[in-house]
């Protein structure tokens, strides 16, 4: 594998569940690359399959009624259909994850110490006392104050916002090359946030880790991503640049997410630029653009024709055409307001 | 601290605590008391929609809850247009309950789920009013539509809604009494972000069309600035700062403000984060409050002064108040 090839390329990525309501589709057909050292953000609401995806990546969908297809590349390997053995040498040590709740992923019975040095031993043949040693050195370059104390202590001694710390440590330990991140500021305060999402930033420059983070928050995005995608319906519907989709985004459904969030400067507007309606039942999608019947812009032809993500490096899959969306998207300091 | 001085508020509370007691011991020196509300005074003016945030455990939830007296208040005097209730009986509170109702964050958790939409709503009716069958399922369809459902959904199941619905529900039955004072604790916190807009255009709706007074609870500081006239700013169980919503997020003098308003991240990237404030450490634990300044153990101004005396929330004009000793931007 080259020095620049991506790190990760999905192509058509399909994961379905079959239900009593018949086949539900989760993720329809995703195709996306992370190259090295790249911080990608994922944007979308619940139920958009932005974290079946990720779930997917990870080869953590096992449930018998689950079908994954498509292809997941990374670092040149195939890792769909990979025996599990052989995704364990990958997964927590090359590739590695960060959930919204960190008390999902630490036992209340052990010390936070030995849970990062048990993950360390489980990819490295090193000493427990080394092991230890590497706990309280991870533990001080995510920011924990007194690293050698709190490496003793039990999750419940601690904050949720340490708690999280402490998970991105344990995700660090075995310098892993993707770092893919479920919400992982979702359930701290704002000002905790705000310390989380500059250690991710910093996991780029000091640990070399790309980062896929899967958030609802554009904010976050914003704050923290080189790339974004939007998901609506269990497909993109929008990817580029970040400068550039936060400048000029390209699909009616990223403009109305930004017509959604209040402005935090300038004037108040008398009413949000809300998206009408309700996201699509998985097990019941539209049969055209996912997004239509919510859509200002929707003309017949959306209604029965699934549209394509079209486009150079700023892509979006939407029937009308770029230079209409163009003119519809007007540019607001802060956002960009739905108009109809 | 208002425009109009002979205007009385719709509710005021003076010195309110709330205290819990934890950690159940046999041993008096272990029993341990949490300051959840601690001596906060509060007008709410008819009419206004006052905003309260803060981070979690800073007693927001607990302070909406005793506002309408839904928890027993530990001390201090709550007023209702003039009338003191503060040790009213259930029974005295109940005609004031139509005038002060609430609308909580996890709507499912608010309805019950095996009773049918309409008579959860047609609930309010029972108790307070006594209309016929036909009159009843009028209102109720009345109320439907005007929270933007169908009166077809009456006859539908709690989980048969999604969230946001869910939460139109709950707002319907709040309205059901035409109440003055709607308390909402984290309305929109459960939803995601397109549905959020939708409840908080129909919660200015609302409030335009009936004359409500909302006292709006949230952590998320873009929402409040979005619905809210007037802001306070809580910190373990005090206020720290209030005042109008445009001012205050606009120039914060409470260094919590200033950090808390700081840290949101904003989903735009031409605008270059003027040197952003970040907090260092946690959130103390309220159990065991800092001495002084609650603040002082993460705030950048303090001295020690404010390790040591504990700051009053004062006036400082424009019908703005601060509990620093040192105020930014002053």
């Amino acid at each position: 594998m080259s020095a620049d090839a991506p790190l990760l390329v999905v192509k058509d990525l399909t994961v379905s569940f079959r239900s009593d309501e018949g086949l539900v589709r989760a993720v329809g057909g995703v195709s996306f690359a992370v190259e090295q050292r790249e911080i990608v953000g994922v944007v979308g609401e619940s139920g958009s399959g932005k974290s079946q995806t990720l779930l997917a990546i990870m080869g953590l969908i096992d449930s018998p009624n689950a079908i994954v297809s498509g292809s997941i590349r990374f670092m040149g390997q195939e890792l769909i259909g990979l025996k599990r053995r052989a995704l364990d040498a990958i997964r927590g040590r090359q590739i590695a994850m960060i959930f919204q709740d960190p008390m999902s992923a630490l036992t209340p019975v052990h010390t936070v110490g030995n849970q990062i040095g048990e993950q360390v031993r489980a990819h490295e043949k090193v000493s427990a006392k080394a092991a230890r040693a590497r706990a309280v050195q991870l533990l001080d370059a995510v920011g924990i104050a007194n690293p050698d104390r709190v490496v003793d202590g039990y999750p419940h001694q601690l904050s949720g916002g340490m708690r999280q710390r402490a998970v991105i440590a344990m995700a660090l330990s075995c310098n892993p090359v993707l770092l893919v991140a479920d919400e992982p500021t979702t359930a701290l305060d704002v000002t905790v946030q705000a310390q989380i999402l500059e250690l991710i930033g910093r996991l780029r420059d000091q640990f070399g880790s790309a980062v896929i983070l899967v958030t609802h928050d554009l904010g976050v995005v914003a704050e923290v991503a080189d790339r974004v995608l939007v998901m609506y319906g269990g497909r993109f519907v929008e990817e580029g640049g970040k400068s550039s989709v936060f400048r000029a985004p390209l699909h009616p459904y990223t403009w109305g997410l930004f017509g959604s969030i209040p402005p935090m400067e300038g004037p108040r507007p008398a009413r949000l630029a809300a998206i009408p309606g309700i996201p699509p039942s998985l097990s019941n999608l539209p049969k055209g653009c996912a997004f239509g019947p919510r859509c200002a812009f929707r003309h017949d032809a959306c209604l029965v024709q699934l549209p394509i993500m079209r486009g150079e490096s700023h892509r979006a899959a939407c029937l009308l055409p770029e230079a209409t969306r163009r003119q519809f998207a007007v540019q607001r300091p802060g956002g960009v307001e739905m108009q109809r | 601290m208002n425009a109009m001085p002979r205007e009385q508020p719709l509710l005021r509370a003076g010195d309110l605590s709330k205290r819990y007691s934890v950690g159940r011991s046999i041993f008096p020196a272990q029993r341990r008391t949490v300051h959840a509300v601690d001596t906060v005074s509060l007008d709410i003016w008819p009419g206004e929609t006052l905003g309260i945030v803060g981070e979690s455990g800073c007693g927001k939830s607990t302070l909406g809850r005793c506002l309408v007296r839904l928890t027993e208040i530990s001390s201090g005097s709550l007023e209702f247009e003039g009338r003191d209730i503060t040790d009213a009986s259930q029974r005295q509170l109940r005609p004031l309950r139509r005038q002060m109702q609430m609308v909580f964050q996890d709507p499912s958790a608010s309805l019950n789920p095996r009773r049918r939409v309409g008579d959860l709503l047609a609930d309010p009716f029972r108790i307070h009013e006594r209309l016929s069958a036909s009159e009843m399922a009028d209102r109720v369809a009345e109320l439907l539509r005007r929270v933007d459902l169908s009166p077809q959904h009456a006859s539908r199941y709690p989980h048969e809604f999604s969230g946001g619905q869910r939460q139109r529900i709950g707002i319907a039955r709040a309205l059901a009494l035409r109440p003055r004072l709607i308390v909402a604790d984290e309305p929109v916190s459960a939803l995601d972000v397109s549905i959020q807009a939708q409840i908080v255009n129909l919660l200015a709706d609302l409030r335009e069309e009936f004359n409500l007074t909302y006292v709006f609870i949230a952590h998320d500081l873009s929402v409040v600035r979005q619905i809210s006239t007037r802001v306070a700013v809580m910190y373990l169980g005090s206020i720290v700062e209030s005042g109008p919503t445009d001012e205050v997020f606009a120039a914060p003098r409470h260094h919590y403000t200033a950090a808390l308003r700081s840290a949101v991240p904003i989903p735009s990237i031409d605008r270059a984060r003027r040197g952003r404030l970040v907090l260092k450490g946690d959130l103390p634990s309220p159990m065991n409050p800092p001495s002084g300044c609650r603040f002082h153990t993460r705030c950048p101004a303090a001295t020690p002064t404010c390790r040591s005396e504990r700051p009053l929330l004062q006036s400082i004009g424009e019908g703005r108040l601060v509990a620093c000793h040192h105020p930014a931007g002053g």
